[in-house]
């Protein structure tokens, strides 16, 4: 079958090696990002310890662990989607797809919540912050940082998903393309970089 | 290699019937929307002229301003936006691109035997992004201007500069994302589309050195848009990281920032490695020395060259600690630069060299580099640094590897496979005459920085005592020579495409893939599939020494009809 097939190679398997291939290069790349800002968040903790853990303890942890609880589901309904694609499994994929999308829209949706609390509670830097210690300002900082970059991440990782999704369920794209697999891994790195903020953002404070 | 077996039948056998990858397509939209990695190298040839003569206009307002100890032409202000428009053009919108999106664009897919990059869509992707980010940092620089220098140092960026430093975080940013998508493209593209036979040591140095680039877009790009983010999120919304007067960290910004841009000069340097090495072994008809040896080392190269960013910042106050490691690791680094220069010496010796203008622009650069990188390791030895950090010896020093190396690479390239990319031939002499105005024009402009910042001038300022005139009278002088120098292969490169001679398909009598198909190539670069079967140079026999007497490639290249 050859509608999967694209410019400039000769055979599927070798094309959906490339793509796997450059999305973990890619993903490679995203890591480096994200170590960047994890860095900055290790050294500041290094050198303001009390205020880290002060300001560790007002983070929203039910709704963090709920979210984390979600975005895991999230990873195996896409792994299921990327392996029904694979098997040309049309029902099982838009399925797959269809849930990976609500569970994503979920994650936003409580993070949206969590971040007006936050707000209520003036937990944003500047005049008026909740905590007199002046590095609890920057555990802020980062933790705005940090979970509005991931965010954006997760947008982007749904609207690839629903562009997918679409055209797979209007049969445009032909369900052995290469895409579907490279987007489940883009999914999971969005998936690996919160498993890594969640106890740097929820736990670090809370540990006896 | 070259000894192309045509695996199916060539289905016409009418010869030169079939368009160029020129005239395959006409029309604006089949150049503005087009996947063909050969008409994409050329829109970012476009774009970087562009970019270039715009970063050049900075240089030239700081050579005009620098011309008297006296503030005259500019404003203080005024001087800090030019030198920062210059630098940031000229690393993020000419340098950082510059070979690998225009000659790698063009040539990875024709030595690996392609028939395009692996992903010509995100190619074409990257290239809009290119010219959207350009765009925005030029509307920063024009509306608001910025005066941080490229650098972008915390606290100034952050809390004190007036300028459009968002905007222009922003903009590099972008093109951040502009130069990953290109080196996952040559990293999937070297990886997976190398044709039969092609063996990873068989690649052609210049196809190892855009992979040793791309790793290093790839891994370090990413670090900049984090400390850029940062900054931003600092300057705009008020989150502190790196003000100090909050408890933040401005060392964190340094840090991470030369995390990315000591990489980011192997960025700017590795591809001018690759170009060197297949110029000076064509001219001087000789196989690389060592080729294994130059492998090994644009490896060490793109790896090292993350473990010395602190050389950047002995002064900062950083642990004298830290600052010895730096120190010892820079030297470490220095080695495969230099196997690179040896086995460039190697090859030379006992070759035939000619003195066409691509080999010119190659033993100036050997040259130019080598004193580059020699001072580059005076200013990695901590008493030293400390004397002339921040001053003309610096700007001396990056100069001469970035304008005297890369940009020499550069055009050396340009005119060693312009009649491969045009299909043209352009007049020789002119283009000698180019290349050794270069060479002099060049050494006038920066030599004499080495010797002011010795003697104290500070960089990035505009007025100065008067003991320093002389030297930068001499340097302004030398730009002017050297924008001649700049401008005249546009000139003769453009008049060769409307009237030049005709070019063969291998005018220089060169090996490796790309020559064995026509001038300018097919749309799908070769009219059968290439297999090679022989390493990338072979311009004398395994073993032999090279000949004296024939000047050819020791074996015809089998081309196909
Ligand atoms: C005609 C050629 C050039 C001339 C005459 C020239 C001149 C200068 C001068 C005088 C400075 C010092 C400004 C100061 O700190 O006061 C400077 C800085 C700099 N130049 Fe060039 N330059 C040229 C080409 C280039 C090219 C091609 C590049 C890029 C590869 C480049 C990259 C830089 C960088 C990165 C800085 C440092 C900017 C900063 O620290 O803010 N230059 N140049
Ligand atoms: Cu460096």
């Amino acid at each position: 079958m050859s509608g999967a097939l694209r410019e400039p190679w000769r055979s599927l398997r070798r094309q959906r090696e490339a793509a796997a291939f450059g999305t973990w290069i890619f993903l490679g790349g995203e890591a480096m990002l994200f170590a960047g800002l994890i860095l900055a968040f290790a050294v500041m903790r290094a050198l303001h310890p009390a205020g880290f853990i002060l300001a560790g303890r007002e983070t929203e942890v039910a709704l963090g662990t709920a979210n984390t609880a979600i975005l895991l589901t999230s990873s195996l309904t896409m792994a299921v989607a990327a392996e029904a694609a694979r098997a040309e499994l049309r029902r099982a994929t838009l399925w797959g797809m269809g849930l990976t999308l609500a569970l994503g829209a979920a994650f936003l949706a409580v993070k949206g919540f969590e971040w007006s609390s936050d707000l209520e509670k003036h937990l944003f830097p500047g005049d008026g912050f909740a905590l007199a210690e002046p590095s609890a300002q920057i555990f802020f900082a980062l933790y705005w940082i940090m979970t509005s970059l991931h965010a954006m991440h997760m947008l982007g990782g749904m609207t690839v998903v629903a562009w997918l999704g679409w055209q797979a369920w209007r049969r445009a794209r032909p369900l052995r393309s290469p895409a579907f697999e490279a987007a489940a891994l883009y999914w999971h790195l969005v998936d690996i970089v919160w498993i890594v903020l969640y106890p740097l953002l929820y736990l670090g404070g809370r540990a006896p | 290699m070259n000894h192309i077996t045509p695996a199916i039948p060539a289905p016409d056998a009418i010869p030169h019937e079939e368009p160029s990858y020129l005239t395959a397509e006409r029309g604006i939209g089949s150049w503005l929307l087009t996947t063909d990695h050969k008409r994409i190298a050329l829109l970012y040839m476009a774009a970087l002229t562009a970019f270039f003569f715009i970063g050049g206009a900075g240089a030239v307002a700081i050579r005009l301003e620098l011309f008297t100890p006296k503030a005259d032409v500019l404003t203080a202000d005024g001087y800090n936006r030019m030198f920062t428009l210059h630098g940031t053009v000229m690393i993020w919108f000419f340098l950082v691109p510059s070979i690998p999106t225009t000659l790698g664009n063009f040539l990875i897919p024709l030595m690996v035997g392609a028939r395009d990059l692996a992903f010509p869509r995100l190619n074409l992707l990257s290239w809009y992004l290119f010219i959207f980010a350009g765009a925005v940092l030029i509307y920063a620089l024009v509306a608001g201007g910025v005066d941080t220098g490229w650098t972008f140092y915390t606290p100034f960026s952050t809390t004190f500069s007036n300028g459009y430093v968002l905007l222009a975080g922003l903009a590099i940013i972008l093109a951040g994302f502009s130069s990953i998508a290109t080196g996952v493209n040559f990293l999937a593209t070297i990886h997976l589309l190398r044709a039969p036979g092609m063996g990873w040591f068989r690649l052609p140095l210049f196809a190892w050195a855009i992979y040793g680039t791309s790793l290093v877009m790839v891994l370090a790009t990413p670090v900049l848009t984090a400390v850029l983010l940062l900054v931003i999120a600092e300057r705009g919304f008020g989150l502190p990281v790196f003000d100090p007067s909050r408890g933040g960290d401005p060392l964190l910004f340094q840090h991470l920032f030369w995390f990315y841009s000591h990489p980011a000069v192997y960025i700017m340097i590795l591809p001018s490695f690759g170009v060197i090495s297949e110029i000076v072994t064509c001219f001087s008809r000789r196989n690389v020395f060592g080729y294994d040896f130059m492998v090994y080392a644009i490896l060490w190269i793109a790896i090292a060259g993350f473990l010395v960013w602190g050389h950047h910042m002995f002064v900062s106050g950083q642990s004298i600690y830290a600052s010895l490691a730096f120190s010892f690791l820079s030297f470490v680094i220095a080695v495969p630069s230099a196997i690179k220069v040896f086995n460039w010496t190697f090859t030379l010796y006992r070759g035939q060299i000619t003195f066409e203008a691509p080999m010119l622009y190659a033993v100036g650069f050997i040259g130019l580099f080598t004193i580059g990188g020699l001072t580059g390791l005076f200013l990695a030895s901590i008493p030293i640094d400390v004397h002339v950090s921040d001053t003309y010896y610096v700007v001396g020093h990056f100069h001469f590897i970035m304008v005297g190396g890369a940009v020499s690479a550069f055009y050396g390239g340009l005119s060693f496979w312009w009649p491969k990319i045009t299909g043209r031939k352009y007049p020789m002499t002119w283009a000698r005459f180019a290349a050794i105005l270069m060479f002099f024009g060049f050494g006038f402009t920066f030599f004499p920085m080495f010797i002011m910042g010795y003697l104290g001038m500070p960089r990035r300022y505009q007025v100065y005592p008067e003991e320093f005139q002389v030297w930068h009278v001499m340097s302004s002088a030398g730009a002017v020579l050297l924008a001649g120098a700049y401008l005249l292969p546009m000139g003769y490169l453009a008049w060769s495409v409307f009237w030049g001679e005709k070019a063969e398909d291998d005018p220089w009598n060169a090996t490796g893939l790309e020559w064995s198909t026509s001038s300018p190539p097919p749309r799908d670069n070769f009219r059968t599939p290439p297999e090679v079967d022989e390493g990338p140079y072979f311009y004398h026999p395994e073993g032999e020494g090279p000949g004296h007497d024939h000047g050819d490639p020791h074996r015809d290249q089998v081309r196909t009809p």
